[in-house]
């Protein structure tokens, strides 16, 4: 169990880390468009050439032929690790540019193909990814908070506070968020920059998904306010703050945590929703949402599927979280049995 | 077996048959003068089935303003003359000649002799007279209505007798035959009643039966299943015939399915729901394309279209309404020179190339070269060029800031908005595209997708926008369409609405130029009248021209006489000659 768990963190610790640094681990700029590349298939890495076999991984250029793309076998590439290429800022601050990995001009390396306007779709899914786990992680962070401040507001004083609080989370709960967020978009100027889209998005998410966490705490703490320590506690002397903190409070602790884990997944799912349909960030900036748009289009679905990239990232994402969940509710039963 | 209960089932099979052809075709009448299309034959029989986006608003020729409505109605009415959509020129149709006066005032037509209506009505003077009484009437509010008044006048059209009518235009009318296509002839035994209670408007909707429709195009109505399909039989008494002197259509049905989007549309013709479908997008004909092997499909691309996609600055006068910051950006809008750097930093090659896969042409005036007719070709076709780009910013009193950002002469950031149709996924790439080639310049392009009626709002209603990537054109290769859009007065004049006089002189001549060129008989004058016009609009650039798509288009191997043109309706203009081949001609034809 702990050694699953752990498995599990790594991988998913792996993952942010890989978006975190996307831009030292994208060999390309997200943005930069190869007009002559448009759709063209992953890159293939090979090892073996007319010459023999090769430690170092290298690929050939495209052609263009009359049935799409081909190798141009005449010039190979090296894929070198820790190389130079395009300028960015590491973490939003460093300017630099070391890439993980990448091959001299004018060799093209694109491990999950290019986009129609022939943009990395392997770098794109990184900046995406940013945006949309981001988005995730955000929202949640928001929904447990305002879950949690709620939660045990209502259960520890029960009564009216109690039935008001319940009330709005009934409300929420009922929210069409889809339909909320259309109508938040109306009120708004045209154009509005990422950040704000970026900020919009993980409010609207996470002030509409609170509800749900908020019932959750409260029902711990209303059982917990009548547990004899706490009693007891309270029959010392302990102050409302007090008791909240160092006796109610570590009780609800677990079940955020699996709230979250399970959270995060359904709010970067939410992201790509919105995005997907134009609502989220915009072009030219990547989000797996506004990268599964082009998917709309049937002769996009059918003919590219490599442009499917960012749903495979969401679901891999999707399911990690959910074994993490699994994993830390068993854990949390066993502590608690 | 009893002999009853042998011939029972072919009896009821030849029934069933019989009542699914629809009527059989009149055999021609000496009394007729009908129209013989030499060049065609094929062979009676069958069902051809053609995917929709959307339903039909209604089977009212005279109201119906959406392109679905005009492609069905067009099926069961027919014009007195029409355009040959492949020739692109006129011909006759329900009037058998026409005489143009010496003054260009005056069209006096013959009608064809014992003509039907669907309905088997005869067809006269009184009901040219009728329906262009209606189509004249403001109560009515047609959309031709405008096309018939001329300088504010109507036109007057008088029965001369039961089979000529004269029309009568205040002024000389270049062209003026080519208004006669789009015109459907109404019977009036049908329609009189309705339009003298005020009910026309109302007549033939979705809800009228089949027996209050007919006319004299090619099909009648048969049935209308809302949310699924319209069925169209053949009219028995249509108006022409073919090589073998056998009356047309061919085909005893045809339907038109509602499947909604474009990509809806390929689908079920890749399944073999459907057997013809038209205005494809490039990315869905290369599809059809690549399945060809395996469908034998016959596709068609029949070049550029007349079509012309464009980014447009809006320069509207925003007076009253509050938009500050658009009105402060309108300053770099009216700068000519900034739209001139703007169309020269635009790779327009890469938009022909990654929107629309090779298969259009760059644009760099209102008249594409799918428009032999009418284009100028002495206009310049300036490849993209940066630093000519610069220059001219630098000349206008435009500067950069050290992170290369592009500053007006105060000192402002230069960043705008363009807004586009979030379901036209062509232009969204169209604007990705440019949102790219102007960061070259320092120029911040934000792309905004709306909802089209959104789009349409901002851009004709309420002027909240800076730049929109928008389409026009492709109705006729004619310049008279045109007015709208180029003369400060008309309806499409984007860039400017409502103007009450002209703005600028370029703008004053183009009006002039217009309406000398609409009141020119002769060809060679009204084309220089129009080049100049267009050479204006090259060297002003209101609009700043992008790309035109190829007309795209294909049908099953089953599909005779399949010959798609440019002008709409580009697959179904002749759907009284399409027929169904026999699998053996099929397997011949490919």
């Amino acid at each position: 169990m702990r050694s699953k768990t752990a498995i599990l963190i790594v991988v998913l610790a792996a993952v942010h880390l890989a978006l975190l640094f996307a831009g030292f681990v994208a060999p390309r700029d997200p943005a930069a468009q190869d007009r002559a590349l448009p759709y063209a298939p992953p890159t293939r890495l090979h090892f073996r050439d007319a010459s023999g076999w090769h430690l170092h991984p290298f690929i050939y250029r495209w052609t263009v032929g009359p049935d799409g793309y081909l190798d141009d076998t005449s010039q190979t590439f090296r894929v070198h690790v820790l190389t130079r290429g395009p300028a960015y800022k590491l973490l939003g601050m460093i300017e630099t540019d070391w890439h993980l990995f990448g091959v001299d001009e004018p060799g093209r390396i694109a491990l999950f193909g290019t986009d129609g306007f022939g943009r990395d779709e392997f770098s794109r899914l990184l900046y995406g990814g940013q945006i949309s786990v981001a988005a995730g992680l955000v929202a949640t962070l928001i929904a447990l908070l305002a879950g949690a401040l709620f939660g045990v507001i209502a259960g520890y004083y029960g009564r009216l506070t109690d039935e008001s609080f319940m009330g709005a989370t009934e409300l929420f709960l009922c929210l069409p968020w889809l339909y909320f967020l259309l109508g938040v978009r109306a009120f708004l100027p045209l154009h509005v920059s990422p950040a704000r889209t970026f900020l919009l998005l993980t409010c609207v998410i996470g002030l509409i998904g609170w509800a749900r966490p908020a019932r959750l705490v409260r029902g711990i703490v209303l059982s917990a306010r009548s547990r004899n320590y706490v009693l007891a506690a309270r029959g010392f002397g302990g102050s409302d703050l007090y008791l909240m903190r160092r006796h109610i409070f570590p009780e609800v602790l677990g079940v955020l945590l699996t709230q979250a884990a399970l959270l995060v997944p359904r709010y970067i799912a939410a992201e790509v929703t919105l995005s997907f349909f134009g609502l989220g960030v915009n072009e030219p900036l990547a989000s797996w949402g506004n990268m599964l748009s082009t998917l709309q289009q049937y002769s996009v679905l059918v003919s590219y599927a490599w442009l499917l990239a960012p749903a495979a990232a969401l679901v891999i994402t999707s399911v990690i979280y959910s074994l993490l969940a699994d994993t830390l509710h068993s854990r949390l039963k066993f502590h608690s049995t | 077996m009893p002999a009853i209960t042998r011939l029972t089932l072919p009896v009821c099979l030849l029934t069933a048959v019989c009542l699914a052809a629809g009527p059989a075709p009149e055999k021609p009448n000496p009394g007729e003068e009908l129209e013989r299309a030499e060049y065609v034959s094929g062979h009676y029989g069958g069902n051809l089935t053609v995917g929709g986006r959307a339903e039909p608003k209604t089977f009212n020729p005279v109201t119906a303003t959406d392109a679905v409505s005009r492609e069905v109605t067009g099926r069961l009415m027919a014009d007195l003359i029409e355009i040959n959509r492949a020739s692109q020129q006129t011909e006759p149709a329900l009037a058998r000649t026409w005489k143009t006066s010496f003054d260009g005032r005056t069209f006096t037509l013959q009608l064809r002799k014992g003509l039907r209506f669907s309905d088997g009505h005869p067809f006269d003077a009184d009901d040219v007279v009728f329906s262009f009484a209606v189509y004249m009437d403001e109560n009515v509010d047609s959309p031709q209505r405008d096309l018939l008044i001329i300088d504010g006048k109507p036109l007057t059209v008088t029965k001369v007798d039961p089979y000529t009518v004269r029309f009568t235009l205040p002024r000389p009318y270049a062209a003026a035959e080519r208004l006669f296509d789009g015109l459907a002839m109404l019977p009036k035994h049908l329609l009189e009643k309705p339009y003298r209670e005020g009910k026309f408007v109302q007549a033939w909707s979705l809800n009228a039966g089949v027996s209050e429709i007919a006319g004299l195009g090619p099909f009648r109505l048969k049935q209308y299943v809302p949310g699924q399909r319209v069925v169209l039989e053949r009219n028995p008494y249509y108006w022409k015939v073919d090589s073998k002197n056998e009356r047309l259509p061919y085909l005893d049905e045809l339907t038109f399915l509602f499947v909604g989007s474009e990509d809806a549309q390929v689908m079920r013709f890749e399944a073999g729901e459907t057997s013809m479908v038209s205005r494809l997008s490039s990315e869905n004909y290369n599809l059809l394309a690549r399945e060809r092997d395996r469908t034998r499909a016959q596709l068609a691309d029949l070049g550029p279209s007349l079509e012309y996609n464009f980014l447009v600055f809006n320069q509207n006068d925003l007076g009253a309404k509050k938009l500050d910051a658009i009105a402060q950006k309108q300053k770099w809008f009216r700068e000519l020179k900034f739209r001139q750097a703007i169309s020269m930093a635009i790779d327009r090659d890469s938009i022909v190339r990654l929107v629309y896969g090779t298969r259009g042409a760059a644009l760099w005036g209102n008249v594409g070269p799918g428009n032999k007719l009418w284009i100028n070709t002495a206009l310049p076709h300036p490849q993209r060029a940066l630093d000519t780009a610069r220059e001219l910013l630098k000349s206008g009193g435009f500067s950069w800031n050290k992170a290369g950002q592009l500053l007006d002469s105060s000192g402002a950031l230069v960043e705008f908005s363009i807004v586009t149709s979030s379901s036209n996924t062509q232009r969204m790439k169209m604007a990705t595209l440019l949102q790219d080639d102007l960061s070259h310049l320092g120029v911040q392009v934000h792309v905004v997708p709306l909802e089209f009626r959104a789009l349409i709002d901002r851009v004709f209603q309420s002027f909240d926008y800076e730049a929109a990537i928008m389409g026009l054109g492709g109705g006729d290769a004619d310049p008279n369409p045109e007015m709208n859009v180029w003369t400060t007065t008309g309806t499409s004049h984007l860039w400017h609405l409502h103007e009450a006089e002209p703005a600028t002189a370029w703008e004053r001549e183009i009006d002039q130029l217009m309406q000398q060129q609409m009141i020119t008989l002769d060809y060679a004058k009204r084309k220089q009248l129009y080049d100049r016009v267009q050479q204006l609009i090259a060297e002003q650039l209101p609009f700043i021209f992008l790309a035109t798509p190829d007309v795209l288009a294909a049908a099953a191997p089953r599909v005779g006489n399949f010959r798609p043109a440019l002008l709409d309706p580009c697959t179904l203009w002749n759907a009284e000659e399409l027929y169904i081949r026999t699998p053996v001609e099929s397997a011949g034809a490919r």
